[in-house]
């Protein structure tokens, strides 16, 4: 755990601290125009009283300058001070903050670098701890060479290790073999053609919303959009009338078109993200290097892997694909709470990388276990009623024909066949060593756990189960959650009592998080 | 099954029932002297809405307490804690010892009263990362938190 102590003068080591590098003041300073653009508005509009266009230059100057000159004072009074057993950052203007970082708490330390840092050969450091608040610790920036023996440093000094490294030593090359993963960019492509999205449409949907004042006409006015067509030659009776299939040959571009715009807008986030993929596995973990603008650089150790999730999606399965997360106290990132290991893979390479981490693949389906169907007719059980009162209700209080409103039972074979596609799915089991657990017919999902990093197991049982004698089963991971449903509460008590028995026995000392 | 697992734990101290009871009464009298204003209010016509209020305030106040001690129980071993709790909603919890991060022991005002105090242990799990237990004696609850963290210094050396 960080500690976080104010205004603590007598903390200041006697040695000299490291400043941040200066240049990293005009990376900070352009990458947070965008937030100055409401201050300049606001004061734009203060001084347009006045009357005088020369003001507002100057009124942009002065809060650029003034900008400029906090991020100044703020760079002059942080610095960092790497220790014997922990890494100082201190800083604040006026109110000092020392943080003190241990190394053996660090999780796992990043390097990240956006398009102008990168530009610049900087990077920013953080410090995962695991504790509370994703930000631990941050520097940015410093350039990558420090950024590189700083993460060396303190993979050493956890280990043990002393290694006076020189500053200006290069970074060091340990990861020259082959990586254990890589994607090249046709298999990052293919990957953009999985993650289909029509996101961009939210996005400028939102971005209308919020900028609506800017636009000369009203963005949500149908009206106005026909209308329009209508100035160019084109009105609604026109299209009415030019016939059924010209109107056929109309949708089916409307909609190649939104299909085709899903699959680019998929390709692009894809490839900005993943661009040149490699995780190789070096003496301290895993290192996964990704990113075509903002390049990331993200260090795993492997004992800190508490359990390994498989992934898949109804259509790449088809093609064999899936993806490979590792749970783990750390956050990957601020979209991913776990660490992405392999995005996009064959199995084989799935169960290569797992067993890198000490993970083996499950040995034949027939080991795993259905869960019992009760549970889910019980479901069915319950929305049947409800339905059924609905019906009822509409007939005799909305007046609705009854042919219509048993419509509704519908649903309630849409839901019949969701569970059922649930149940058919959904599988849970042990061996000696591990627990399974998968669930999710549309996004698959394969979590497996060595049983020794279970933290604890409880066994559940609401009004409904305990009359059919089921029970759920939840465990404990560090970092992630694993809940076995519809189980038979002997089968339960069974299974916990197993994985009691191998977690009390193990020496945890060696492998706590 | 639930009722033989239920003979090898040690109950909660009977002054749980006590502490639960003056708790309970205290958290819902805002609600009865709602309903007292209503009657004497009459807006609403008499006894219509104070007398099912005060009859479910007797039963959540004064029977409830003494039927959630009955289902409340745990289990020391030399190697892990178990609790179980909870008759409509069970719950029955196993936590290693050498998974525990760290242990509070908490007093209220009116556990102390009745020298009461409550058990909560740490984990780094994401489901149950706190797991607590109510109703202990205070000496054995410090107890209790001396043999686990005795238990856990041997392990880790």
């Amino acid at each position: 755990m960080s500690e976080t102590v104010d205004a603590a003068e007598d903390l200041t080591p006697a040695v000299d601290g490291e400043r941040l590098h200066i240049s990293g003041l005009l990376v900070g300073f352009v990458s947070g125009l965008p937030q100055l653009v409401f201050p300049m508005v606001a004061a734009i509009f203060g001084v347009r009283k006045a009357d005088n266009p020369v003001l507002i230059p100057i009124v942009i100057a002065v809060v650029l300058l003034f900008s400029l000159f906090f991020r100044w004072l703020a760079w002059l009074r942080f610095q960092y001070f790497v220790g014997e057993h922990d890494i100082r950052v201190e800083k604040g203007i006026l109110n000092r903050t020392a943080r003190s970082i241990p190394y053996a708490r660090i999780q796992d330390v990043s390097i990240e670098q956006k398009p102008l840092a990168r530009m610049m050969g900087l990077g920013e450091v953080k410090f995962e701890t695991g504790g509370g608040d994703g930000d631990d610790a941050k520097l940015s920036f410093v350039t990558l060479a420090e950024a590189n023996r700083l993460r060396t440093l303190i993979r050493s000094r956890k280990a043990g290790v002393v290694v006076a490294a020189p500053a200006d030593a290069p970074a060091p090359v340990e990861e020259d073999a082959h990586p254990i993963f890589a994607m090249d960019g046709k298999r990052v492509f293919v990957f953009g053609l999985y993650s289909f999205s029509l996101v961009i449409f939210a996005v400028l949907g939102g971005l209308a919303q919020q900028f609506d004042f800017l636009l000369p006409f009203d963005f949500w006015d149908v009206k106005h959009w026909i209308g329009l067509a209508e100035e160019r030659g084109v009105s609604v009776s026109q299209i009415n009338g030019v016939g059924l299939f010209a109107q056929l040959i109309l949708a089916f571009g409307a909609i190649s078109s939104l299909i085709f715009i899903g699959f680019a807008t998929g390709v692009v986030r894809t490839i900005l993200r993943e661009h040149g993929f490699r995780l190789d596995q070096t003496a301290k973990g895993f290192r996964r290097r990704r990113g075509l603008f903002t390049l990331t650089d993200v260090i795993m150790p492997t004992h800190r892997v508490q359990a390994a999730i498989v992934q898949t999606g109804p259509f790449r399965k088809r093609r064999g694909w899936h993806g490979l997360k590792f749970v783990s106290l750390a956050q990957d990132s601020k979209q991913e709470a776990n660490y992405v290991a392999a995005p996009f893979a064959t199995l084989d390479e799935v169960w290569r990388i797992a067993h890198a981490a000490a993970i083996a693949a499950p040995d034949g389906d027939e080991r795993l276990q259905k869960g019992v169907a009760t549970y889910w007719l019980t479901q069915l059980l319950f929305i049947a009623p409800v339905l059924l009162t609905a019906i009822a209700a509409l007939v005799i209080f909305a007046d609705a024909p009854i042919g219509r409103a048993t419509l509704l039972l519908l649903l309630l074979l849409l839901s019949g066949a969701l569970f059922w596609l649930d149940w058919r799915q959904y599988r849970f089991g042990l061996d000696d060593h591990q627990l399974y657990l998968r669930r999710g017919w549309w996004r698959q999902q394969m979590t497996i756990a060595p049983q020794v990093k279970v933290q604890s197991v409880e066994i559940a049982q609401g009004p409904l189960s305990r009359r059919l004698g089921l029970a759920s089963l939840r465990f404990g991971i560090a970092g992630g959650t694993m809940e076995m449903i519809a189980l038979p509460l002997a089968t339960a008590v069974a299974i916990r009592d197993a994985v009691m028995e191998k977690v009390a026995a193990v020496d945890y000392s060696a492998i706590r998080s | 099954m639930t009722d033989n697992i239920a003979t090898e734990l040690t109950p909660l101290d009977p002054a749980f029932v006590t502490t639960t009871r003056i708790a309970t009464a205290i958290g819902l009298l805002p609600f009865v002297i709602g309903a007292g204003v209503l009657e004497v209010a009459q807006v609403t016509p008499p006894g219509s809405f104070i007398v099912p209020m005060l009859l479910f305030y007797v039963f959540v106040a004064f029977i409830v307490p003494a039927r959630k001690y009955r289902h409340w129980g745990y289990d020391m071993s030399p190697d892990r804690l178990r609790i179980v709790r909870g008759y409509m909603f069970y719950r029955d919890t196993i936590v290693p010892f050498g998974r525990i991060q760290h242990i509070d022991v908490d007093q209220g005002p009116i556990d102390r009263r009745y020298g009461l105090a409550t058990l909560t242990v740490h984990t780094a799990g994401n489901h149950n990362s706190k797991v607590a237990l109510p109703g202990l004696a205070n000496a054995d609850a410090l107890a209790m938190r001396e043999a686990i963290r005795a238990a856990i210094r041997q392990d880790s050396l």
